[in-house]
Order: C-alpha cells, then sequence, then structure tokens
C-alpha cells in the first residue's frame, strides 16, 4: 500500500505547525477563541448596549476543567473511531486468511454487522 | 467556534429553530430507516459521528492569531447525506453547549443550521459534483470537507451580521458591513483549518476504502469500480 495520502497530509500538518511556531514567536498574538472576539465585534457594532439574553446553565468552573472535557470528548471520539477501524481490519485480514476472499462478502458482512 | 448563549436576540433564535427542527426530524426519521434496514452501516455511522467529536473538540491556532475548531460534518454528510448530518450535528452541539458553555441552547437552532444542516450539504454537493466530474476521489473529499467546515462558519457570520447589522436597523448596507466584520473573525480564521479538515478527512476516507469499502459501494457514495482503481494505483 502506497503512502503518498499520508505523506501529503503530513506535509500539509507539518506547514501548519511550521506556522503556528512562526506566527506565536514573532507576534504577540494571544490566541483567543474566535467566539470571544465576536462578542467585541458585536460591542463594537452596538455600542456594547446588548445584553446577553441567556446565561449558559453551567460552565466549567476554571480552564484546566474545560480542558478536561474537552480531551474526553476527543478521547470518546477518537476510541470509537480505532475500536472500529481495528474491528474491520482485523476482521478483513481473518477473511482474507481463511480465503473467503472470491465470496460474497457483502452476505457475510450483513449477518456479522 | 459557535454562536455563544444568549448571544442572538429574539426573534432570531427562534427563527434558526424553526429552520432548523424539521431537517433534524426528518434525518432522525431517515437514520431509524436506514439502520433499520441496513445495521450493518451502525458501526460507520458510530464513526462518522466520533470524527465529529474528536474535530469539534479540537481548538486549533489559526495564521491570524486566533483559535477556532473544524467541524468534522464533512465525512458524515458524503456517506450519509446532509439529513443525518445534521442530527449527528446536534448530538455533539448539545453535548458542548451543556457541559462546555460553548455554543448555547437558546443559540443551538442556529448553531445547528451552520454546522449541521449549510456545511454538510455544501460537503455534499461539491462531492456529487467532483464524483460526477471524474476527479480523483481523495482529491475531492478534501475540497467537499473543507468547503463544507468553511461554509460553517461563513452561516455563522450571516448569522450574527443579520441579527447584529451596523446602525440597529436591517439594511443591506448595514448587514453587508456587519458581515464585513464577524467574517473577518470567523471566516479567516477558519481558512488554514478547512485545509486541515479536508486533508485529515481524506485520510479517514483511505482507511474506510481499505477495510470496509462494500458499505460506500452500498450507501452509493461511490462505485464498485473505483474502488477497485483506488485499491489497485492504491494513491
Amino acid at each position: 500500500m502506497s503512502r503518498k495520502l499520508e505523506i501529503i497530509v503530513l506535509a500539509i500538518f507539518l506547514a501548519f505547525g511550521a506556522q503556528f511556531v512562526y506566527m506565536s514567536s514573532t507576534t504577540d498574538a494571544e490566541y483567543g477563541g474566535a467566539d470571544g472576539e465576536a462578542e467585541n465585534v458585536i460591542n463594537e457594532i452596538t455600542g456594547g448596549a446588548y445584553e446577553p439574553n441567556a446565561e449558559p446553565f453551567w460552565e466549567p468552573p476554571s480552564g484546566e476543567i474545560e480542558s478536561l472535557l474537552f480531551g474526553l470528548q476527543a478521547a470518546i471520539g477518537a476510541g470509537i473511531i480505532g475500536y472500529f477501524f481495528g474491528y474491520y481490519n482485523a476482521k478483513k485480514s481473518h477473511e482474507n486468511e481463511l480465503g473467503y476472499k472470491g465470496k460474497n462478502k457483502s452476505e457475510s458482512d450483513r449477518q456479522s454487522l | 467556534m459557535h454562536i455563544m448563549e444568549g448571544f442572538l436576540p429574539a426573534p432570531w433564535w427562534q427563527a434558526w429553530f424553526a429552520v432548523s427542527i424539521p431537517v433534524i426530524l426528518y434525518g432522525i426519521y431517515k437514520m431509524n430507516k436506514l439502520v433499520s434496514e441496513k445495521r450493518e452501516i451502525l458501526p460507520l455511522l458510530a464513526v462518522a459521528g466520533a470524527f465529529i467529536f474528536v474535530l469539534s473538540s479540537l481548538k486549533l491556532p489559526s495564521v491570524v492569531g486566533s483559535c477556532s475548531h473544524p467541524t468534522g460534518t464533512g465525512v458524515a454528510a458524503i456517506i450519509f447525506g446532509p439529513a443525518i448530518s445534521a442530527v449527528l450535528g446536534t448530538i455533539v452541539l448539545l453535548y458542548q453547549a451543556l457541559f462546555l458553555a460553548h455554543g448555547g441552547i437558546t443559540t443551538l437552532g442556529a448553531n445547528v443550521f451552520s454546522m449541521g444542516i449549510v456545511g454538510p450539504i455544501v460537503a455534499y454537493l461539491i462531492y456529487k459534483a467532483g464524483m460526477k466530474a471524474k476527479l480523483n476521489f481523495y482529491a475531492v473529499v478534501f475540497l467537499a470537507t473543507a468547503f463544507g467546515d468553511w461554509a460553517t462558519y461563513v452561516v455563522t457570520s450571516v448569522q450574527l451580521a443579520l441579527a447584529f447589522p451596523a446602525g440597529d436597523v436591517l439594511t443591506f448596507a448595514g448587514f453587508m458591513s456587519s458581515f464585513g466584520k464577524f467574517a473577518t473573525v470567523f471566516a479567516v480564521t477558519q481558512v488554514p483549518l478547512a485545509i486541515m479538515e479536508g486533508a485529515l478527512s481524506a485520510l479517514l476516507f483511505k482507511y474506510v476504502v481499505n477495510v470496509k469499502s462494500d458499505i460506500l459501494v452500498e450507501m452509493k457514495v461511490i462505485e464498485d469500480a473505483a474502488v477497485k482503481k483506488l485499491r489497485g494505483t492504491s494513491v
């Protein structure tokens, strides 16, 4: 299996990472959330007259707790992706080993989910 | 970055709920039908949902010095269509609104509209057009998911500009002036992140094609001949 796509994606990520390292060391950008900046724009447009008409029920008490919950969200997602890719991958190589390759695969998939 | 809790005045937040709820209900109906007819798609549905979970939790720094996160809804849109993507997007937005004070309950309708509905529709249309034009499969996935991500934030800017036009009265000039400001914050920040999302989505599809292409063929995402070609040339 060729790794061309992986190399392209890795190159994009490295370019992004290099850009970030360069920008963050040469400028004093704050890297705050874009939604916070949108709040500033709203204040600027309305002249600070707008009052939010609702408050969140619950807010993470600190930045640490917020990171925890964001990390948890990523972990749940990554776990599910890894589980099913591992399952499919093992199933595929097992089937190949048993020589099922020529048979009607969609039939066997249907029975075993 | 979604519209924060309380930052859409009436009647806008109600209006976006009115638009989004029918789509979500239709999506739930379609999802139930699909799952009861083809149970074997369930793991792939979970993967598509999980992909949204992962990507929308990653707040990345952008070139312009602020952070935002990708949406990840393009993958679900390509495999399952925009309506089912709206349901998956709603689940993620609810999680973030309830546990992270990110987005909000009153703004949920507007955020579902941008992230769960328009983004996936854009991704879906670009994907279909690109496949019809017989472009490289992974390039089409890249374009579809990147523009779907970007469209989400253009829509967010439109929603905020409609609610907060310059000069307090909704005129075309006032809308455009505000839209320019919000788009500078959201849409510009999002450009590099959309490129990252496109690249990651293309990679995910490569692995799906490798281990589970029969479901993609069954869902009419890609033709059998195209899968054989992809595996043969194996990008």
